[in-house]
């Protein structure tokens, strides 16, 4: 029998297969390859070198400590820190914490989606924008809080946070 | 003269960053000599960016809400001329934010430089560390703790003598010290304030249980979404290395001791010690049956003693002045004092710490200073996703570890998220249901799919497709999951659900059957009208609607139309007359 939602989300899907120079990696991960406790640091590392976990880089790293791929696979997944997928070249972090939720953050959601076109965790097509949640970004006094390349914005309403993006967007277009 | 700059995470969001540059320009074009320092979190998150200047005499003036063009103003006049700038100086109702605290783990948070190790030393840092390797034994050290009363500040509130005593006295070696800074709860940063406000008091409170339990190594456990807490203990751990605090045969004794610092990777449940040692070892953070407790068989299958950033922050402290003066504080059972970050519908906004034993009352108005808007307190939530929501009539309770879970809610990590009548109480149990059922790491059936279940009926109630039996079943299922769960994630997760059942079975119902949010929160349950008699046909909502979901022209009161109409409240926010309604 076949599973509809496994094929889905089958390694194909999830993964993504670019050409990556490994030798960058294989130099980074020379002090941490021989204790495989160091596993999740070897996928930090990886993920700092090329901004998301390239399937071949999970191989390499695999080869490397001496551990089965399914078992890096598995760490990799398991994590939300680690992304199979590059992201845009804006990276908006939506606050979804306690403080952020009662003070409306799921209309800063909506209007994000509604402005950049997107679900949460996409990608725009032109490449400029990766939006996510995030559990919490701990600046709750000035909630709803949202992150973009670092920068914290606060006490959003859903037009502010479209105005900020169109504004990103307008330098970008420039 | 001197001039301190808050740059804690809050503080830099607020735009302390751009203040700084703006006071390092001034001071640089007008050349004169002023000593810039830049400090941790002091707690007023709502009042960030803040600015203190302290002149020639000592004599010190805090500035709140410091925007770059009052940076240039307090510059010009105070620094300049001493001449104070009146209008941003904090307020005396302020202040009373501060005084009504007892700092301990928080003493110097906002008021050293967090990446000056001198500073720390000046205000008694490392005595207490000396103190221990020179005069006390390690089962003194313990015997401290124990008359100390400190129980664990990461929520559970185990003793931390009794840990530290089980750990010395587990055969085996090497022993490893771990402290806990996975802060996962949604709406608490006690423990990055900490760590970016005063890295050296948790680096020497780790030291201490080092030495204690006879541990040469200990990691920092760090979640990676703290960046700027990492780079400080990446400073600080250098930093003690240099000046002998950290490395081998400390103060000339023969007790060595080194740091490591771990950064998480993002898993809720690796706030447990099982799942978190599981992570330091490089696989994925999933809990495991105890016994045989990580004080027998920790880190790599060796006697390992884990406590929360806020416990080893305390603990140079109760070295210095003793277990006794640290006991005075409190109740019978809960001593000391307790961070807590005070979030939600509330005025003042921000890090407390305050004796154990006060009342949730005297928290949220005294010290911060009430509800939003003034309306009205519904409940408080503590605890986080494994903690509970506490009713207005049981504000009376005090902190402690015990009457807060006779509540049903429990301590937690200090996590206060205070809500208003404008909080749908079932709403507030899915939101916390659907981050643990996200968490879940997939171990136990009852947690994975017991949640997974829960989650599916609060989703149908919240959006006007429960049914009758759906209370009985979620209360069915909330005493499965945890009884079935191996970890605290599991046996903590159906905690909002039964505290809100217990308290709001009501708004429950309301949803249920009257088909009704009494918070009027809930979008399937709600309808926007536009009240004829105070539309002055002004039009502005309907050129804010997001969705165009507003007609009328001049003359005539505006109109809603339903099937168009999203709910977002923005026609709300900007009405000028009050005059849309929510149904």
């Amino acid at each position: 029998m076949k599973c509809n939602n496994c094929e889905e989300q089958g390694l194909e899907k999830r993964f993504k297969d670019d050409e990556v120079d490994l030798s960058v990696l294989k130099e980074a991960l020379k002090d941490y390859r021989e204790s495989r406790n160091n596993l999740i640091t070897a996928l930090q590392i990886a993920q700092e070198i090329y901004g998301y976990l390239p399937r071949k880089a999970l191989y390499f790293i695999a080869e490397e400590m001496k551990v089965k791929p399914a078992k890096v696979f598995g760490v990799a997944t398991f994590y939300t820190q680690f992304r199979l997928k590059p992201i845009g070249k804006h990276l908006i972090l939506l606050c979804q914490g306690t403080a952020c939720h009662v003070n409306g953050s799921e209309f800063i959601l909506s209007a994000l989606c509604d402005e950049l076109k997107i679900e949460e965790g996409e990608t725009t097509e032109d490449g400029l924008f990766t939006l996510q949640n995030v559990a919490c970004l701990g600046c709750c006094s000035l909630a709803p809080v949202m992150m973009i390349d670092g920068e914290a914005y606060g006490k959003l309403t859903p037009d502010k946070a479209k105005e900020i993006i169109r504004e990103i967007y307008s330098k970008e277009k420039v | 003269m001197k001039v301190l700059v808050g740059l804690g995470s809050c503080g830099i969001a607020a735009g302390g960053n751009k203040v700084l540059q703006v006071l390092e320009e001034e001071v640089k074009n007008s050349g004169i000599n002023l000593e810039i320092k830049k400090v941790g979190c002091i707690g007023l998150c709502y009042l960030e960016p803040i600015v203190e200047v302290i002149d020639g005499e000592g004599k010190k003036t805090t500035y709140v809400r410091v925007t770059p063009e009052v940076m240039k103003g307090i510059f010009k006049e105070h620094i300049l001329n001493n001449k104070v700038v009146e209008n941003n100086v904090i307020s005396g109702e302020d202040i009373e934010y501060l005084t009504g605290q007892k700092r301990i783990a928080l003493r110097n948070c906002g008021i050293i430089n967090p990446e000056s190790i001198d500073e720390y030393i000046e205000s008694g840092g490392y005595k207490a560390l000396e103190k221990v390797l020179k005069d006390m034994s390690p089962e003194r050290v313990i015997e401290e703790m124990k008359i100390s009363g400190l129980r664990g500040r990461g929520g559970a509130g185990f003793p931390t003598w009794f840990k530290w005593n089980a750990a010395r006295q587990a055969p085996g070696s090497p022993k490893y010290v771990v402290c806990n800074a996975d802060e996962g709860d949604p709406g608490a940063f006690m423990d990055r304030s900490i760590l970016e406000g005063d890295p050296h008091s948790v680096i020497e409170g780790m030291a201490i249980a080092g030495y204690a339990i006879g541990a040469e190594q200990g990691y920092i456990y760090v979640r990676a979404e703290y960046p700027l807490a990492i780079k400080r203990l990446q400073i600080a751990l250098k930093q003690a290395k240099e000046k002998g605090f950290l490395g081998k045969n400390l103060f000339g004794t023969d007790f060595s001791f080194e740091i490591k610092i771990k950064a998480g990777a993002g898993a809720f449940v690796c706030g447990e010690e099982t799942a978190l040692i599981a992570s330091l070892e490089g696989e994925r953070g999933m809990p495991r049956l105890k016994p045989p407790f990580p004080a027998q068989k920790g880190y790599l299958g060796k006697p390992t003693n884990i406590n929360n950033v806020e416990t080893f922050a305390n603990v140079p402290w109760i070295i210095l002045n003793g277990g006794s003066a640290f006991a005075k504080i409190g109740t019978e059972k809960s001593k000391g004092t307790k961070v807590f970050a005070l979030a939600g519908k509330i005025k003042k906004g921000g890090l407390v710490e305050v004796p154990m034993g006060i009342s949730l009352r005297e928290v949220i108005f005294n010290i911060g200073g009430g509800i939003k808007g003034d309306r009205k307190i519904k409940a408080v939530q503590l605890g986080g996703p494994s903690g509970g929501c506490i009713p207005e009539a049981l504000l009376d309770t005090p902190v402690d570890y015990e009457s807060i879970v006779k509540t049903g809610a429990i301590m937690g990590s200090g996590g206060m998220i205070v809500m208003d009548e404008t909080t749908c109480m079932v709403d507030m149990a899915r939101y916390f249901l659907a981050f643990t059922q996200k968490e879940s790491c997939g171990k136990c059936t009852h947690c994975r799919i017991g949640t997974k279940r829960m989650l599916e009926i609060l989703e149908r109630i919240t959006s006007g497709n429960g049914k009758e039996g759906d209370i009985e079943k979620l209360e069915e299922l909330a005493l499965n999951v945890k009884e079935g769960s191996l970890c605290g994630l599991g046996q903590t997760a159906p905690n909002p659900v039964l505290t809100t059942l217990k308290y709001f079975r009501d708004e429950y119902e309301a949803h249920i059957y009257d088909k009704k949010c009494p918070a009027k929160q809930c979008k399937a349950l709600i309808t926007f009208i536009v009240e004829a008699e105070k539309c002055k046909s002004c039009g502005l909502c309907a050129r804010k609607c997001p969705v165009n979901a507003i007609e009328g022209e001049k003359g005539k009161p505006y109109k809603i139309i339903p099937e168009k109409c999203v709910k977002c409240g923005t026609c709300i926010q900007v009405c000028r007359f009050n005059a849309i309604r929510v149904e």
